[in-house]
């Protein structure tokens, strides 16, 4: 029987590069190989495989939304999700906020030297997996690899491009006082997934972080004429920092209640004991809507019927009330300030 | 969450309230002392639901508002040495020392290096507009230091027994909370004869502050709340003979708001009543003896000592230090560091606000030139600290 050139799993002959060198970055032979046998294996699609400098894409109608974020997660791993997979969600649900149609992904990688080629496969299929799930293609891409310790395993970086099917205006100024704040689903899960496997937390139950597209339900929301005047996805910051950006973009107060933003338990537990504020992490699979009240019933019902959206609900309302600024009313019914982390939280010490 | 939800019952809560008016003939001021508790209150807004006539006054009990610059200093000098692992509990990271306060050490004393280049000149058009001067521990991070968060002092020993060529040191802050765990890192590390784990310890003792508290002659406290957490730890048999020497209330306490409630119900009633007695609210963790293990472990290790505390002074009887048979693992020893002293920011008043003087919106300098991203005090750099707590949950918002 004839051995096979390549692993069942990774393109790459690791017997001869088990793991990721300089010269995979370098612009020779070696840099074609990963690039022909991983990403462009991996990502196949006709516009990649032109190996253009740039895509050039055909787009319908004259409104085209155009984002990038770049992720660098520790662990590359993580219950529910990777970098792989986030790094195609965040970029979707970045487009998704716009109410876009995402279509097209740029994915540029800058990798550790040293990293194993087999991590690099996962992440790539991941992504991969990803993007098919969300409908889109990673059209073009870009390959660095830095010295060992000048990068914590791979960092991505993805562009996105949309188009924007809607005449509505989706903006933080097209907020109205009188507007309900919704969600689609419990917070904080996706911060606290890698905050538990970061510090070696155990618990009865693993943590999964949210990490999800949420693009569709925002194009069933549009389908269906919900009229949506703002929405904003819940990653860095959390609730929290969404709603102050919003409040202060729309120069209106936002009023949430404590109890009711959903929370899942064993987020809150971790929360209480490493004393994190739930409301302050970060979710991947998140967003907060700004809709009519007399909306909100309808939009409800759309957002529960999605995977992982059971939880939806209203968490509050935007006023007139000035100076603009978050309140939230407390678990024992008084109401505070509900402020930005200055930086990343702390976990204190008793 | 189940043991929890239960404690945060907004009904419960307003049936404490509607008590507390009932009996309350007369104003009272009450001093809840943890910096937990702090929090809890102004988070969950819970002095909004007493009396006007009752006052709480925040306490000293936050470890992080309580170090001493100087300490501070200790741990930047440290921290920044090359071969050295500094760990630490979250909340320290981001204290300033004195260079980042703009307090300059007194002369002779000892200086570290400032933590930014010092490329930008204020003068320039081109000036980086977020380049600031705090030097902290994140900053010796950045610099390249290796500071490392730690949830327990253990964690740290692990850390020594796994890079034999490191120096791994521990910032030993805190209560008798966290005392026990502390103990025990530097027991475990004496066991495995561990050569290259220290610690920089700073711990104090809250019976002391109470009775330094209770013997000044500004003191406006007539009733304490003594914490819950520092009390499952060592019991309240201690309490005892400073309620009966300043006749005053103390109630041990838990974080929350129905604890807290019904803590401060237990305090107004006996002072209404003219009583001055040791009771426990929070008897759900705490027994009047504490866990004797743990105080034994304390007891081996530590010794007592007098300590300084930020914005109060020193206070003699008042912390713990390493006993001699441990002074192996005493980085202050260990790297040499030098005594300094160093003078507070004219313009911070965190030590009215540590003595429950003025309360901390009422510092000139609070949300103007004090704020978390630029503390001029610790109250306003830890989430205990009763700074931080007013700021993040009670100020009006000023743009950016």
């Amino acid at each position: 029987m004839k051995t096979p050139d390549f692993t069942a799993s990774c393109p790459i002959p690791i017997s001869q590069y088990p793991h990721v060198v300089l010269a995979h970055g370098g612009g020779g032979k070696l840099m074609h190989q990963l690039i022909g046998k991983m990403f462009l294996e991996a990502f196949r699609n006709p516009l990649l495989e032109t190996k253009h400098d740039a895509a050039v894409m055909e787009l319908t109608g004259n409104k085209i939304a155009f984002t990038t974020d770049s992720y660098v997660v520790r662990p590359l791993f993580f219950p529910g999700g990777d970098i792989g997979s986030m790094a195609v969600h965040g970029t979707v649900n970045d487009l998704a906020m716009a109410g876009a149609r995402p279509l097209y992904l740029s994915s540029a990688f800058i990798i550790e030297e040293g990293l194993p080629m087999e991590t690099l496969w996962r992440v790539v299929c991941s992504m991969r997996d990803a993007a098919k799930k969300c409908g889109v293609q990673i059209v073009t891409g870009d390959t660095k690899v830095v010295d060992k310790g000048k990068g914590d395993g791979v960092f991505i970086n993805t562009a996105g491009v949309g188009i924007v099917e809607h005449e509505q205006k989706i903006a933080p100024q097209n907020v109205r006082a009188g507007d309900v704040v919704l969600v689609n689903g419990d917070v904080g899960r996706h911060g606290m997934a890698i905050m538990a496997v970061r510090e070696g937390l155990e618990f009865e139950s693993q943590i999964e972080s949210d990490s999800a597209p949420v693009h569709e339900a925002v194009l069933d929301l549009l389908k269906a004429g919900i009229e949506i005047h703002c929405m904003r996805d819940l990653t860095r910051g959390g609730l929290t920092s969404a709603l102050n950006e919003i409040s202060e973009a729309a120069d209106l107060t936002m009023l949430v209640e404590e109890k009711l933003i959903p929370v899942r338990e064993d987020v809150h537990a971790a929360c209480e004991m490493l004393g994190l504020d739930p409301f302050q992490v970060a979710c991947e699979g998140r967003f907060a809507a700004f809709i009519p009240e007399r909306d909100a019933g309808r939009t409800l019902e759309i957002l529960r019927a999605r995977p992982n959206g059971a939880d939806a609900c209203v968490i509050g309302r935007a006023s007139g009330e000035s100076p603009a600024k978050v309140l939230l009313k407390s678990a024992i019914g008084v109401q505070r300030i509900l402020d930005m982390a200055s930086g990343e939280q702390l976990p204190r010490i008793c | 969450m189940k043991f929890l939800d239960e404690y945060r019952d907004a009904g419960l809560a307003e049936q404490f309230a509607r008590e507390l008016h009932r009996v309350t003939t007369r104003p009272w001021k009450i001093m809840e002392v943890c910096g937990g508790q702090t929090h809890a209150i102004v988070k969950f807004g819970i002095d909004e639901l007493l009396p006007k006539q009752i006052e709480l006054i925040h306490g000293p009990g936050c470890p992080v508002c309580v170090t001493p610059l100087e300490m501070i200093d200790k741990a930047l000098e440290i921290a920044a040495r090359p071969n050295v692992v500094f760990t630490s509990f979250g909340d320290m990271l981001r204290v300033p020392g004195s260079s980042g306060t703009g307090i300059l050490p007194v002369p002779g004393a000892l200086r570290h290096e400032r933590s930014c280049v010092s490329f930008a000149d204020a003068d320039r058009q081109d000036a980086c507009p977020t380049m600031g001067s705090a030097t902290d521990l994140l900053s010796v991070k950045a610099n390249g230091g290796d500071v490392r968060i730690v949830y327990s002092p253990l964690d740290a020993v692990k850390l020594a027994e796994q890079n034999p060529a490191k120096e791994v040191v521990f910032f030993g802050v805190g209560f008798e909370t966290t005392a026990p765990a502390t103990a025990m890192a530097v027991y475990q590390a004496a066991q495995k004869k561990l050569g290259n784990f220290s610690m920089l310890i700073s711990h104090v003792l809250v019976p002391s502050a109470i009775e330094a508290l209770m013997s000044s002659p500004n003191c406006r406290v007539q009733g304490f709340l003594a914490a819950g957490h520092v009390c499952t730890v060592m019991g309240f048999e201690e309490y005892f003979p400073l309620a009966a020497k300043y006749r005053v209330p103390i109630v041990v306490t838990g974080f929350e708001p129905l604890d807290i409630l019904q803590g401060v119900l237990m305090t107004v009633r006996q002072l209404e009543s003219g009583r001055a007695e040791v009771e426990n609210q929070y008897s759900r963790s705490v027994c009047r003896e504490g866990n004797r293990p743990a105080q034994e472990l304390i007891k081996k290790i530590f010794k007592v000592v007098p300590r300084k505390w930020r914005g109060i002074g020193e206070i003699p009887q008042s912390g713990l230090g390493l006993r001699a048979e441990f002074a192996a693992f005493d980085a202050e020893k260990k790297f040499g560091v030098a005594e300094t002293r160093v003078e507070e920011s004219s313009e911070c008043m965190s030590g009215l606000v540590l003595q429950g003087q003025i309360k901390p919106h009422e510092c000139p300098a609070f949300g103007v030139k004090c704020t978390p991203e630029h503390p001029l005090g610790a109250p306003m750099v830890s989430g205990e600290g009763a700074c931080a707590a007013y700021y993040r949950y009670r100020r009006q918002p000023v743009k950016i």
